[in-house]
């Protein structure tokens, strides 16, 4: 027994001296390392020799299959490794992608596109217009397991909705089994035709969507390809070069994409680190040359504070998302309007995004955001958001009014938002409006994402937080959320007025014409009826290095680094 | 029985017999007893009056519950008024704790937090300590086939994801106080109840043990009258761990949606909203981070103090 | 008899993963949400197909009689949220930077932990001990997420002495690791000194100090072994905490661990990744557990497992 306590003393006494050994030992290369590796970073950047572009992740994609996606961080690397028929500026205006030139009938429901010949995969193979036609049958295909959730972004395309349902018990539309019927044909290598069900003004923006991307026919072979570096090919200004799981992925550029001396960065590295204060101290240290939205995020008190001390690197753009609270509008009190309205006149937006969202957001008033194109210009500076006003007495009034026409006295209600620093600030600070201005009771209610969006779903709430991103540059992305039995329409809003608008705006071929129907329906969902309490529009918030170059949020707030270089 | 006067000191001189008077013997006044008879909680409780330290800890204790009560009401500020023109400010003679970030009196929040988190933290603790001593005592002194199965059982409901069953209990019960202490106590019970088990494992094959049960002592009072007050020690030790646990923890589960009801707070979760700006407001964090770690400090030289006076050994 | 007793721990123990699988999947099941919620909701009948390709479109007891019968075949199925991926897979590329690191906390709270508590005990009531069991105290009071986010800033962009995150060279693991093993050291610390002293007050050890024992035979033949024992209880679960990965450690570090895999899992409700996760920690827990009962024989000879009281009386 002696021996046998001794030996344990011993072996504790090894284990010490092995792990301060290996601590000792070890630590000093290691130090030596970094310090060449800092001063190989030093000379990196003077003379911009090697051209590596880092920034951070807070979420892995969990795939990298364009007919998968359906997460912001896929989108960023989905857009930097594939390439659509178009791609978009950063106004979100398409430009000539992996098609040259195209042609629209007359009566706007078929396209005709042109690819360019020197459209290569990373494999070397040519990209052709089989492949496009292929990869949008791939993920219409009833058979494809898992089914891909963005497949109805394809649903403009002829009988793409019949077939791709023709097995589903549920739809009761014409089943189209047949995929040769489905709108899209390869005429040859170099032309790929399209029908549309109805002229959709969108369509060559829609294009630069993920969805709409081609892949490869290897795919066909390889169930797994997405979530391996080794089979990923792609056609777009980079490929994946290295994705270590859960860390970090590595990006190489494309040697054979057509416009390959466009493309300045030899690799991109995306580390996966989902803390934004640690994302904030890598950027600190110089190991990301970005950080923040829309793969990343900068802790949102930080930001005034990075405004004075880091005013050249900070950016703030506004992006085409909106932040809104949902009114359940199928219950009591809140299937009363003038309380809706008066909950939304009461709160002082200007003095909720300077003191609390922090990141120069606008105020909204309206459903849809600026950035989104309208007739000319941008749909937000033509159709103004003047639906309503901020007015604390008028809310007072309006209230009593709602109140009286319930049967209420007082009012007291829930509110909920999903687990999140800043949702939970912003619904105590607004909370905290309405009993000051109305003397009404709110009940903050933080939920679980899964059980709020469950909640919210099958409407059971009474004021609900909401944001909404756009797919694609219309203001229909946004109003066609509300219209009767639509799978996002999470308010009860049912407006027959509002839908036959809409209705007609989707098939009008006349710009102006649409137009007017949008911001027609737009004013009957907030003006006339108030089914939501729009807050603010988003603004991405980043930070790029002084000697980053060409690095942009567009429109929607998606990175393109494509075209990016240091300096 | 001889008396005599102690002041004169003894000499050569001779004493006679006269000098002497015969003390009668009193036979009752020899059964009296002199000292009054103290029951060993009587007798703890004169010697942690008498043990500086835990006196000072207790006092401490009660000067947090007694700001806990009256904090609120001595600022002229409420804990849930905005004042959005008023946020992150240092403390200053007019916010005594400095304001957070929606410009509200830290003050009065920490000494609202301090209700709640105090609440949260000692009953949690308390009821962690009678579950886990009671089970653990019972797998650890039984042992044998009882023991692996109350083991295994044990084993089970710490492996179980917890956040599962706080999500679950929001689902069936309205988030209160109750229930965040029931969250808490689901599986806080465990870490207690292994430490008593290995203890009485260890000390039930102790000579006195063995000397207690061949003189007929029942397995409940040689369990709960001698081995769980041995093993004191290792119990408060643990009993200290778990008042901060399940501060902490009651922060993760208002991430689930089983928090306190806004807009008041908990020290935790005024740390955790505390935290991605902890350098820039550093008070924001700190005053809720120092009353946490004087409340253990306190209770800790309480237990401390609590576990000398109970221990029969340290007896002088 | 020694084959029967390993039985018998065998039979338990599969016992136990089993009630452990049942009850996280009926858990799991009752809980609001599904893998394939998001802010965008997808069309129902897409929807309806990728819950029938995972299965979840049949009745609950039968996709419980499915999931066991995967399961007693050893495999642990395919995550719902991240496409193609295996469960085993995410064990596999996660758990060895978790059990790394964690085994260095286990290893340094253990060590400083104990000589902590042993220097604290042997200076009864002097200013040594006082100040370790203050510092052990604050230990205790000051959460591993507030300790990690002030070290990271502190010694990773002030000081810049060491990496912001990730796990690659051997300084990596300094701050992770002080940020693990504060609460730990601070705990063993705490129940070392108070059994310490229990053992140095008993009278076995004033007999042995009276035959004129040296300090050093009377502490690691008596001392130690009759006052490691708690601490040996508490790094069953230690361990097992530890290596199976911190969330808020990894988080905060940029560690691609398991704590991280399976907070993220029950956020997006990717039922197999919670299921297979929990029985991997269940089988490390109750490995760890059983192993804390072997040491028990093995530290006082008197505990004798499998056997009970009477025989032992």
């Amino acid at each position: 027994m002696k021996k046998k306590s001794m030996l344990l003393v011993l072996t504790l006494l090894l284990a010490v001296s092995a792990f301060v050994s290996a601590c000792g030992g070890s630590s000093t290369p290691a130090k030596e390392e970094a310090k060449n590796e800092q001063k190989s970073n030093e000379n990196k950047n003077e003379p911009a020799k090697e051209q590596v572009f880092r920034f951070n992740s807070i979420s892995e994609p969990p795939s990298l299959d364009p007919g998968q996606a359906q997460d912001s961080t896929s989108f960023a690397l989905l857009g930097a490794v594939f390439e659509g028929l178009t791609r978009s500026d950063e106004n979100g205006k398409p430009l000539e992608g992996t098609a040259e030139k195209w042609e629209i009938s007359p009566d706007g429901t078929k396209y005709t596109f042109h690819l360019r010949k020197d459209a290569k995969w990373s494999n070397g193979d040519p990209v052709t217009a089989n492949d496009f036609e292929f990869a949008w049958k791939r993920v219409l295909d009833p058979d494809f397991q898992p089914a891909p959730p963005y497949a109805y972004q394809l649903y403009y395309i002829k009988n793409a909705e019949g077939y791709n349902k023709h097995k589903d018990a549920a739809y009761t539309k014409t089943k189209i089994t047949d995929p040769n019927e489905v709108g899209v044909k390869a005429l040859d290598a170099n032309t790929l035709e399209v029908q549309l069900e109805s002229p959709t003004a969108y369509f060559l923006s829609l294009l630069s969507f993920q969805t709409f991307f081609p892949v490869h026919q290897s795919v066909k072979s390889n169930p797994k390809w997405a979530s391996d570096a080794n089979s990923i090919i792609s056609n777009g200004p980079f490929k994946v070069s290295k994705w270590v799981k859960q860390s970090s992925l590595e990006l190489a550029k494309n040697d054979n994409y057509y416009a390959k001396d466009e493309v300045k960065f030899t690799k991109v590295q995306v580390s996966i680190v989902s803390e934004g204060s640690s994302e904030l101290n890598m950027y600190e240290t110089n190991v990301l040359d970005y950080s923040g939205m829309p793969t990343g995020e900068i802790p949102t008190e930080q930001i005034p504070v990075l405004q004075q001390t880091k005013k050249d690197e900070l950016h703030i753009k506004g992006v085409a998302s909106s932040y809104y609270y949902l009114f359940n509008n199928k219950q009591k009190p809140f299937s009363n309007k003038k309380i809706r309205r008066a909950l939304s006149m009461a709160i002082n937006r200007q003095l909720l995004i300077d003191k609390v969202t922090l990141s120069g957001e606008l105020p909204a008033f309206g459903i849809v955001s600026p950035g989104i194109a309208g007739l000319n210009g941008e749909y937000r500076s033509e159709v103004k958001d003047n639906y309503f006003q901020e007015n604390v007495e008028e809310a007072k009034k309006i209230l009593q009014e709602g109140l009286q026409e319930e049967g209420l006295t007082t009012l007291e209600f829930d509110l909920a938002y999903n687990t999140n620093d800043k949702h939970k600030k912003i619904a105590q600070a607004i909370a905290d409006m309405w009993s000051k201005n109305l003397n009404v009771k709110v009940k903050i209610q933080n939920q679980e994402w899964a059980v709020f969006l469950k909640n919210r779903t099958n409407l059971n709430y009474q004021v609900a937080r909401a944001g909404w991103s756009t797919d694609y540059n219309d203001p229909m992305s946004f109003l066609d959320l509300y219209m009767t039995g639509g799978g996002n329409n999470d308010i009860g809003f049912s407006n027959p007025k509002y839908d036959e608008l809409l209705k007609k705006a989707k098939t009008s071929m006349d710009a102006k014409e649409r137009m007017d129907l949008m911001a027609q329906a737009e004013k009957i969902l907030i003006e006339d009826e108030q089914a939501i309490l729009p807050i603010y529009y988003y603004t991405s918030v980043g930070l790029t290095k002084p000697n980053v170059k060409g690095v942009f949020i567009d429109y929607q707030g998606m990175i393109h680094f494509d075209r990016g270089y240091l300096e | 029985m001889i008396s005599f006067n102690k002041q004169r000191p003894l000499s050569d001189k001779q004493y006679s017999a006269e000098q002497f008077t015969k003390v009668p013997i009193d036979e009752h006044a020899a059964e009296a007893i002199e000292r009054e008879s103290i029951s060993a909680w009587r007798d703890a409780w004169y010697r942690l009056r008498s043990n500086v330290g835990a006196m000072f800890g207790l006092s401490i204790l009660v000067l947090l519950i007694v700001m806990a009560f009256i904090g609120p009401l001595i600022t002229p500020y409420d804990y849930y008024t905005n004042n959005l023109e008023l946020t992150n400010q240092p403390p200053s003679a007019e916010h005594w704790f400095g304001t957070d970030d929606l410009g509200r009196d830290m003050f009065a929040r920490t000494w609202m937090g301090a209700r709640i988190s105090l609440i949260v933290g000692f009953s949690a603790a308390l009821i962690n300590l009678i579950i886990g001593v009671i089970y653990g005592g019972i797998m650890g002194y039984i042992g044998g086939r009882l023991d692996d199965v109350m083991n295994k059982i044990s084993e089970i409901i710490y492996s179980v994801p917890d956040m599962l069953v706080a999500i679950l209990l929001v689902v069936v019960l309205e988030p209160s106080l109750f229930t965040i202490i029931m969250a808490l106590c689901i599986t806080g019970w465990i870490n207690m109840s292994w430490i008593v088990r290995g203890q009485m494992m260890q000390l039930k094959n102790q000579e006195y043990v063995l000397a207690s049960r061949s003189l007929g002592a029942s397995g409940t009072r040689i369990l709960f009258r001698h081995l769980v007050p041995n093993s004191l020690g290792p119990i408060i030790v643990t009993l200290t761990l778990a008042v901060p646990t399940a501060i902490f923890s009651e922060a993760v589960l208002s991430f689930l949606g089983l928090g306190v009801q806004l807009p008041a707070a908990s020290w935790g979760t005024m740390i955790n909203d505390a935290l991605k700006a902890m350098i820039l407001y550093p008070w924001r964090m700190l005053f809720p981070a120092i009353l946490i770690s004087l409340t253990m400090l306190a209770f800790n030289m309480f237990g401390d103090g609590l576990r000398d006076a109970l221990d029969p050994k340290l007896k002088k | 008899m020694m084959t029967r007793y390993i039985l018998n721990k065998v039979f338990f123990f599969i016992l136990s993963l089993f009630m452990l699988a049942s009850i996280t999947f009926m858990l799991m099941k009752s809980i609001p949400g599904d893998p394939f919620m998001s802010e965008k909701n997808i069309p129902p009948e897409i929807k309806a197909r990728i819950m029938a390709h995972y299965g979840l479109d049949k009745p609950i007891h039968e996709q419980y009689g499915i999931y066991l019968s995967n399961l007693v075949q050893g495999n642990l199925g395919i995550s719902m949220k991240m496409q193609d991926r295996e469960v085993v897979e995410f064990i596999r590329d996660s758990f060895p930077f978790s059990m790394k690191l964690g085994i260095v906390a286990v290893i340094v709270s253990v060590l400083i932990g104990v000589t902590l508590g042993m220097t604290a005990a042997f200076n009864h009531r002097k200013m040594l001990d006082t100040s370790a069991m203050v510092l052990a105290v604050v230990g205790v009071s000051v959460p591993s997420f507030v300790m990690a986010s002030i070290l990271q800033w502190l010694l990773g962009v002030k000081f810049p002495i060491f990496n912001v995150v990730g796990l690659q060279e051997a300084k990596d693991y300094v701050l992770p690791t002080i940020a693990l093993a504060a609460l730990p050291i601070a705990f063993i610390a705490r129940l070392t000194r108070s059994n310490m002293l229990e053992v140095l007050h008993s009278d076995y050890i004033k007999t042995a100090r009276s035959k004129g024992l040296s300090t050093w035979t009377v502490m690691q033949r008596h001392v130690l072994r009759n006052g490691i024992l708690p601490v040996v209880t508490y790094l069953g679960p230690l361990t097992a905490n530890v290596i199976t990965g911190s969330f808020i450690i990894e988080q905060i570090f940029g560690i691609a661990g398991l704590g991280k895999i399976y907070v993220m899992s029950i956020g997006n409700r990717d039922y197999s990744l919670i299921m297979g996760i929990t029985i991997f920690y269940g089988l490390i827990l109750m490995s760890a557990r059983f192993i804390t009962d072997l040491a028990y024989g093995f530290i006082d000879p008197r505990i004798k497992l499998g056997k009970r009281k009477e025989k032992a009386a």
